[in-house]
């Protein structure tokens, strides 16, 4: 213990399973080998598998397309239906911005001060907020729970395994890197700007930034000599939960997610970024990203985007419906369609199908399995899990959805949701569709 | 947008014909209303209105031909309740007029009438227009009043008087509004009891002003009541309310409406739902359902879609289909998305038939799928130039390297 104290925090965080404050007790539910045959794959990587066979078993996928089939296989006929990676939500605030909306479970927004990067989402998370058994009815098996737009530095997000559980240690996704939530444009310098404080400008916040970058890389300095020295008397600086995480952001550890709308704002982060040394991770609602898709592309930003919002703020007044599809044009780009809402997460296939179809009114030709990326392997690239989920290949976690149909449609259906080889939601089964304590024994009088 | 229109063929027969005269062929035609499907069928345009509908329309005249090649055509649509043209930018307080807040009088307000402050130059009308809708119910939005306000049914045709129906009272008896009147649901029955009381009885009680007077006492005999609300008591209170003073009444909200679904078709409450709302977002929905609409359907009430927003009004279509998908027959749907709002609130019939007014769309496929466009928009006979803010913006920034600053780019 004493040595991890002396440590430098980011050190701590880098060997993440044993000094990980909070850590998971995630374990996956009990599985059988499944063989799910004849089903229309989409791989999540831009495959497509026509009547295809995929065996899942031990939490992961075994193969796709053909192999050995161990004893006591459990075999689903998937023939005419379609199979997809499990979707994955990059921007969701389930659990922080819980249902019932009362003021009690708003707990989202530290907005007491414009940089906050001392709070973790997950300290906010309601377990049992109904939203996520919603959201796991519409396939939703990963989810990044982020802190809202109010400061500059909102805190760090959490991923989760979209499991029912009683703490979110529990349904805290193994090893994933933490989230920073940052935030661009109107949000912040309204919020302080109406209170007379700094930030109340574009330039404000960027000034803001850049002091709060300042303040982490001495800190770095000041750890990393404090390590360095040979004194027998050193004494180690003060350790500052802030610090901890800009310090995590600007050594690579922390991945920074940056909410943002404004092309040129996003241009201007991006030289930020540059100026202190840290690598950019997605940014978030970009309702401007496809004037600047080749920009986000060639500095291997993902742009974490809706399918049709807009004109709700002034910064979101030049929202198109064709964003995700140019942001997804050129080479090595990291389209992402993400929800920021309980309604969304439970369609993020519809989300993506919208945004497909718009792309192909212009004549992009979309297929279905190039947009499935949007909702699976380009979001776990977001977060940093790309190595164990978002796509069908063998030995990526058995994250997986059955849809009833072509995942592109309003009338499609996921009918059964496996999570590390777990089928945890099964439409056509009520003992397999969890309800949380909340729901539990409401409205027991119905008299009509 | 001629790349849009390519693969509908499109003949001028002659330059002389009227512009209004319009012959679409070979159509799907969902009319709108007994869940009626027209295979093959032409339909004949005149003066903006539907002359003829009929398999196989020969005429002598000159006239512009469009062929829909099969295609599935319906009415415009229904965008909902919405502030189109009251709210060009949400978050910009001074483009919105939906509302009023802390008026200087303590009296409530039926004669606030948003109408007046509807801009048609708004971006939002061509922007919704092109993707299929033609109409929406203009909205007083929630004040700090148990009523909102009034309004009505506005053609998205960009005139500055495109108003139609009945007057429309917006009240809100939910637990939301209820801080500024006194921090209980129950005060808003108080206050509406007492100013409906003042109606009938001509004493004045101070609640309302004279105009004000005049404006509820004509709404209750030829105007709509939407009562914003979506807890199953509540709208029992509606319903009995509205037997009480003889009133049209609507529910706005509605997410527990299944629940009261019997009691809602005896008394012919038609019910205003977002379909996609089936999470207790508050204490008034802990019954919220997908199935809400199928459910109200099969008892037999009267339906009708809204998404709660304006600037994506155009997400009513993924609401709808989201009803379907749950189990509502999709001729319902595409009743509640045409014919039906148009019957409530009193304005010109809008199903396809003879003498309707001729505001049509052809889509690229099943008109609720996500995946389907509105490939053309026909307003009053004329076609839409199918162009918005947003269809220029896209093709300003479709093309790969301009050789010039995208500024140089007037699409």
């Amino acid at each position: 213990m004493l040595k991890l104290l002396t440590a430098a925090p980011w050190l701590l965080l880098s060997v993440s399973v044993l000094s990980e404050p909070f850590p998971s007790t995630y374990s996956p539910l009990p599985s059988t080998p499944t063989l799910i045959t004849g089903a229309t794959i989409l791989t999540g990587d831009g495959g497509r598998i026509d009547d295809g066979d995929l065996l899942i078993s031990d939490g992961i996928v075994q193969w796709v397309g053909s192999g050995d089939i161990p004893e006591n296989t459990h075999t689903i006929d998937a023939k005419g239906r379609w199979v997809t990676p499990g979707i994955i939500d990059v921007h969701s605030h389930l659990g922080v911005y819980a249902s019932p909306d009362v003021h009690a479970h708003s707990d989202g927004n530290e907005a007491t001060a414009p940089v906050t990067a001392e709070v973790w989402a997950e300290h906010s998370v309601w377990p049992q907020d109904p939203g996520f058994p919603r959201a796991l009815a519409g396939g939703i098996t990963t989810l990044q729970i982020l802190p809202g737009s109010a400061n500059l530095f909102g805190g760090r997000g959490v991923t989760l395994k979209n499991v029912p559980a009683t703490t979110y240690q529990a349904m805290k996704f193994p090893d994933a890197p933490h989230g920073l939530k940052m935030a661009c444009g109107e949000n912040p310098k309204r919020v302080y700007g109406n209170r007379s404080k700094a930030p109340s400008t574009r330039m404000g916040n960027v000034a803001a930034y850049r002091a709060a970058w300042i303040k982490a890389q001495k800190y770095i300095d000041d750890w990393e000599a404090y390590e360095a020295s040979d004194e027998l008397d050193k004494k180690a600086p003060e350790r500052n939960l802030e610090l901890d995480t800009l310090a995590g952001a600007l050594k690579g550890e922390i991945i920074v997610h940056m909410h943002c709308y404004r092309a040129d704002e996003m241009m201007t982060i991006l030289d930020m970024a540059d100026e202190f040394g840290y690598k950019l991770g997605t940014f978030h609602h970009g309702v401007e990203a496809y004037k600047i898709a080749d920009e986000l592309a060639a500095n291997g930003v993902c742009g974490a985007l809706w399918a049709d919002w807009w004109g709700f703020k002034m910064e979101a007044y030049d929202g198109i419906q064709e964003n995700v599809a140019l942001v997804d044009r050129p080479e090595g780009s990291c389209s992402i369609v993400h929800s920021d809402s309980d309604e969304g997460i439970q369609r993020l296939n519809q989300e993506a199908a919208k945004a497909m179809a718009r792309g192909n009114a212009v004549g992009m030709d979309i297929a279905p399995e190039r947009a499935i990326r949007w909702i699976t392997s380009n979001p776990a690239k977001s977060l940093g899990i790309d190595a164990k989920t978002g796509t069908l290949a063998t030995g990526k976690m058995a994250d997986v959805v059955i849809w009833n149909q072509n995942p592109f449609s309003v009338y499609a259906k996921a009918e059964q949701v496996f999570i590390d080889g777990a089928m945890i939601f099964d439409r056509n089964n009520p003992e397999l569709q969890p309800v949380t304590d909340f729901e539990l024994g409401q409205l027991l009088e119905v008299a009509q | 947008m001629k790349r849009l229109l390519s693969s509908i063929v499109l003949t001028a027969l002659s330059l002389n014909a009227a512009a209004q005269d319009l012959l679409i062929t070979n159509a799907t035609l969902h009319t709108g209303e007994n869940g009626e499907v027209i295979e093959s069928a032409d339909i004949l345009i005149k003066d903006g209105e539907i002359e003829k509908i009929s398999a196989r329309i020969r005429t002598n005249e000159s006239i512009t031909v469009v062929d829909a090649a099969g295609r599935h055509v319906t009415p415009a649509f229904f965008a909902g309740a919405t502030v189109t043209g009251l709210s060009e930018v949400g978050a910009v307080r001074e483009t919105v007029d939906s509302e009023y807040e802390d008026l200087f009088t303590d009296i409530m307000h039926p004669e606030f009438d948003i109408r007046p402050a509807y801009n048609p130059h708004t971006s939002v009308i061509p922007i919704t227009r092109v993707e299929g809708f033609g109409y929406s119910l203009l909205t007083a939005t929630r004040g700090d009043r148990s009523i909102s306000g009034q309004g009505g049914l506005v053609r998205f045709d960009g005139g500055y008087d495109s108003f139609e129906g009945k007057p429309v009272i917006f009240v809100e008896v939910s637990g939301h509004a209820a801080g500024k009147t006194g921090g209980s649901r129950a005060v808003h029955w108080m206050l509406l009891k007492q100013a409906f009381g003042e109606l009938q009885k001509g004493v004045e009680l101070d609640l309302l002003s004279p105009i004000g007077r005049d404006q509820l006492r004509n709404a209750t005999k030829s105007g709509v009541f939407v009562f914003n609300t979506n807890r199953a008591t509540d709208i029992m209170q509606v319903i009995k309310f509205a037997k009480t003073h003889n009133i049209e009444a609507v529910i706005h909200g509605g997410r527990e409406a299944w629940l009261v679904a019997d009691a809602l078709a005896q008394a012919n409450v038609p019910v205003m739902l977002n379909a996609l709302e089936n999470l207790p977002a508050d204490f008034d929905s802990l019954a919220a359902r997908l199935d809400n609409a199928a459910l109200l359907h099969k008892a037999g009430v009267t339906l009708m879609f809204t998404s709660g927003e304006t600037h994506n009004a155009r997400k009513v279509r993924q609401v709808a289909g989201s009803a379907v998908a749950n189990g509502l027959p999709l001729e319902a749907a595409i009743a509640a998305l045409t014919s039906v709002p148009a019957e409530v609130f009193g304005a010109r019939p809008r199903a396809a038939r003879r003498g309707a007014i001729a505001d049509l769309v052809i889509w690229s496929g099943d008109p609720v799928e996500v995946t389907t466009l509105a490939q053309l928009v026909i307003m009053g006979g004329k076609i839409d130039s199918m162009e918005s803010r947003q269809t220029k913006l896209r093709d300003r920034y479709l093309p790969i390297d301009p050789a010039l600053p995208r500024a140089y780019l007037k699409p």
